[in-house]
């Protein structure tokens, strides 16, 4: 069983700040993570490793600062680690994202089969949650999304539950194919000591735009569909004045206000 | 030569799109960087920046020219229309040329479907065109008069067994078929679970650009393009994107932003069977069983009263005199990550980024302090009710009505005051 799990570096959304006068984001301010549902989905992976044995490799694309959030996951107790950096990938959209994970993943399995390919939902800052279809059907695999829990891999098929707005489904599906994760899918764990000493010695392989032999025309700026026209600022709302007072006359106000409201 | 980029640059590319010379890459640290050798100060790249990072090196600043004028206006107004539809005759046929996927499940349609229904009639009047919609089931004729009423114009039918239970291939095959055989300048999706499962795979395939979650759909009238602006980094800034060279241009548009038409029977509206080979054999994904919560749902996103309290409530008896005050209401019981946090909530009961968009016609808000991430799910509410002491949070700031005090003590007054006008109004009804 080999299994490639696609991680992103993301900046801590819960300590991105707006700078209030030029209404811009500060991104300095928020330290890199690993996105927490990718978190999980190398967590599921290590399980799904420890039950049928095999090989879990970890990929991301980004700057060589991502090196970090593969050696996290290294320490978690991933294989291998690969990292596509290229001047000529800054600036892609989801389809072209989508294509140059793709490439590197076929890189990999020139090597060694892939047998199932494992995604966060998505991503806390892009937020898209279309990397990973994508990605499926550049393969031309299944793809099986907001699966929150592996039922059972046997025989070449695959059975999930996958979230649903009311409940779930179960599904089968033989494999290879391809799940972006809820975080339900696994419960965090510790790396252990040894582990973190291989990760902190481990040596991330780097590939480029020549070695996975992908098209510069599909990527970047020039290769994505589409492009930012303008950030602004939400609409705010603008409330009206403070009711205070005496609690019996502010409340009559309200009831009545309320009451007319709903007639 | 060289213009300045400011550290507020996002890294968004706009400016290496726009320049002619190809003087502005993206740089190793995620931010534009210029090559002095090539820029011939134009200035183009300053009129796109959407943050204002670029300018002049100081020398130089006496000639920068205005930023050039928003010229699209927002997506109600009627007055930058076309001037007349002959105008546009000649440059348009009038085509389906927007099309809107119909979302179902066992033939109940979701209500998305209609809000965007309205929100492509919108859009196709700025184009001078009408609104398709692609309506794929086992058995779906039955929502074609809901449909219809509610303003399509053309409905696209693909009836065929395969596509009872949704499954990404089968469904992602009809579209992708029907997009080629048709080519609809722009495409709506839901940002539901299906929604978004389907667009991203059919974007793919279409290669194509699609734009994630937006809550503001427009037409650049002048180059007819749509204009999709979404939430990013958390709802804390709006970016409008754009898709210039290919088509459909394909978004995924947020549940309860849009505006449904209010529905005209018998309007004209032309249904197209479409048959597609499908067969189940192909298809190696099977559901095995759809289990339900047999928890009874929360129909936030359906209420048209919510009464919401946060982290203010500090404790669960709190919330039993919320339950006690949205039972005379006819209300359901909400709240924000602050509640859901310290425990007195169920996490399915959570309205905001994290958890349900709501849009009821009042919504109460005792000790919620109005964090973006709350805000971005009832932010649509028609009437906002905020109780806090601080007259000074977003969330009073925002509100209809703010009233500054302690909740455990108006809310006894209100259950009080509620329920005898409630009771009032049953007995007027009681004896018409
Ligand atoms: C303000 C703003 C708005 C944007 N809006 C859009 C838009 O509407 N449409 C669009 O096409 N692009 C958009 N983009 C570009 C988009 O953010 C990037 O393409 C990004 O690289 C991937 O999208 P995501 O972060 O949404 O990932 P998601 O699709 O949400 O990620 C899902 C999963 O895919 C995997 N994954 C994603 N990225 C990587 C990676 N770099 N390396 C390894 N695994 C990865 C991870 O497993 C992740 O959990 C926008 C960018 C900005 C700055
Ligand atoms: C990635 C991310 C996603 C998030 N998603 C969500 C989400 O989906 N939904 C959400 O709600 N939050 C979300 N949050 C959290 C959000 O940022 C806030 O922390 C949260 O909304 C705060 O909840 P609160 O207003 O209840 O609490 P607080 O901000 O602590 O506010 C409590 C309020 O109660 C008032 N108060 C105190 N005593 C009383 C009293 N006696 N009577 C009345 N008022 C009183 C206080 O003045 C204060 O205004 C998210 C955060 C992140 C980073």
């Amino acid at each position: 069983m080999h299994i490639v799990v696609c991680i992103k570096q993301v900046p801590d959304a819960a300590q991105v700040k707006i700078d209030p006068i030029t209404n811009t984001l500060d991104r300095s301010s928020a330290p890199a993570i690993l996105n927490p549902y990718d978190e999980h989905a190398v967590e599921a992976a290590i399980a799904i490793k420890k039950q049928f044995g095999g090989k879990v490799s970890v990929i991301s694309m980004g700057p060589m600062m991502a090196k970090d959030i593969i050696k996290k996951c290294i320490s978690m107790g991933a294989d291998a680690g690969y990292l596509l950096s290229d001047r000529s990938f800054a600036g892609s959209d989801t389809l072209a994202t989508s294509y140059i994970l793709t490439m590197g993943i076929k890189k990999i399995m020139e090597a060694d089969p892939v047998d199932l390919v494992l995604c966060g939902k998505q991503a806390v800052d892009g937020d898209t949650a279309q990397v990973g279809p994508g990605i499926a059907r550049r393969l031309n695999f299944p793809v099986l999304t907001y699966v929150q829990k592996v039922e059972s891999i046997e025989a070449g098929t695959i059975i999930v539950q996958r979230k649903m707005d009311n409940g779930y489904e179960i599904v089968s599906c033989p494999l290879p194919c391809l799940l972006t994760v809820e975080k339900d899918i696994s419960e965090l764990g510790y790396a252990s000591l040894p582990e973190m000493i291989r990760a902190a010695k481990y040596d991330v392989i780097t590939w480029g735009v020549n070695i996975i032999a992908a098209d510069t025309t599909k990527m970047g700026l020039k290769g994505s569909p589409t492009s930012v026209r303008k950030i602004f600022a939400p609409e705010e709302r603008v409330g009206g004045e403070p009711l205070e007072g005496d609690i019996k006359t502010v409340t009559g106000i309200l009831v009545s206000k309320v009451m007319e409201k709903l007639s | 030569m060289t213009v300045n980029i400011a550290q507020t640059c996002i890294g968004c590319g706009a400016c290496v799109a726009e320049c002619p010379y190809g003087a502005i890459d993206i740089g190793p640290e995620s931010t534009a960087i210029v090559n002095p050798s090539v820029c011939v100060n134009c200035e183009q790249c300053i009129a796109v920046c959407p943050v204002q990072a670029i300018s002049l090196p100081p020398e130089l600043r006496h000639i920068v020219k205005d930023l050039e004028p928003d010229h699209h206006g927002s997506c109600n107004s009627s007055t930058d229309l076309p001037a007349s539809s002959e105008a546009m005759a000649d440059m348009t046929p009038t085509r389906d040329l927007v099309w809107v996927l119909a979302e179902h499940e066992n033939n109940v349609l979701a209500s998305v479907t209609l809000e965007l229904i309205g929100a492509a009639t919108d859009l196709a009047r700025k184009l001078g065109s009408t609104v398709g919609v692609l309506l794929l089931g086992d058995n779906p004729e039955c929502l074609i008069s809901t449909l219809q009423d509610h303003g399509a114009d053309k409905i696209y039918i693909v009836n065929h067994h395969v596509l009872a239970n949704y499954r990404t291939e089968p469904f992602m095959q009809c579209v992708v078929k029907l997009v080629q055989k048709y080519s609809p300048d722009i495409l709506l999706m839901g940002a539901t679970t299906l929604g978004r499962d389907l667009a991203g795979a059919v974007a793919t395939d279409l290669q194509t650009g699609l734009t994630a979650d937006c809550t503001q759909l427009d037409i650049d009238i002048e180059k007819r393009i749509l204009l999709a602006s979404r939430p990013a980094f958390g709802g804390n800034i709006m970016a409008t994107i754009l898709c210039l060279d290919h088509k459909p241009q394909m978004a995924s548009v947020r549940p309860r932003v849009m505006q449904a038409l209010a529905p005209v029977s018998g309007r004209y509206c032309e249904v197209i069977y479409e048959s597609i080979e499908l067969s189940e054999e192909s298809i190696s994904k099977k559901v095995l069983q759809i289990v339900r919560d047999n928890i009874e749902r929360v129909k936030l996103d359906e209420a048209k009263i919510i009464v919401a309290g946060g982290r203010g409530m500090r404790e669960q008896n709190g919330f039993e005199m919320l339950k006690e005050l949205a039972n005379i209401l006819g209300g359901v019981v909400g709240g924000s990550r602050g509640a859901t946090e310290s425990g007195c909530l169920e996490i399915k009961r959570q309205i905001g980024q994290t958890g349900q968009t709501v849009a009821p016609t009042i919504y109460f808000a005792f000790g919620i302090s109005g964090a973006i991430q709350h805000v971005v799910g009832m932010q649509r509410s028609e009437v906002i009710i905020a109780i806090n002491p601080d007259r000074n949070c977003a969330m009073m700031k925002m509100a209809t009505y703010p009233i500054v005090g302690d909740a455990y003590t108006i809310i006894p007054e209100l259950i009080k005051q509620f329920s005898q006008v409630m009771a009032s109004r049953q007995q007027e009804g009681s004896h018409e």
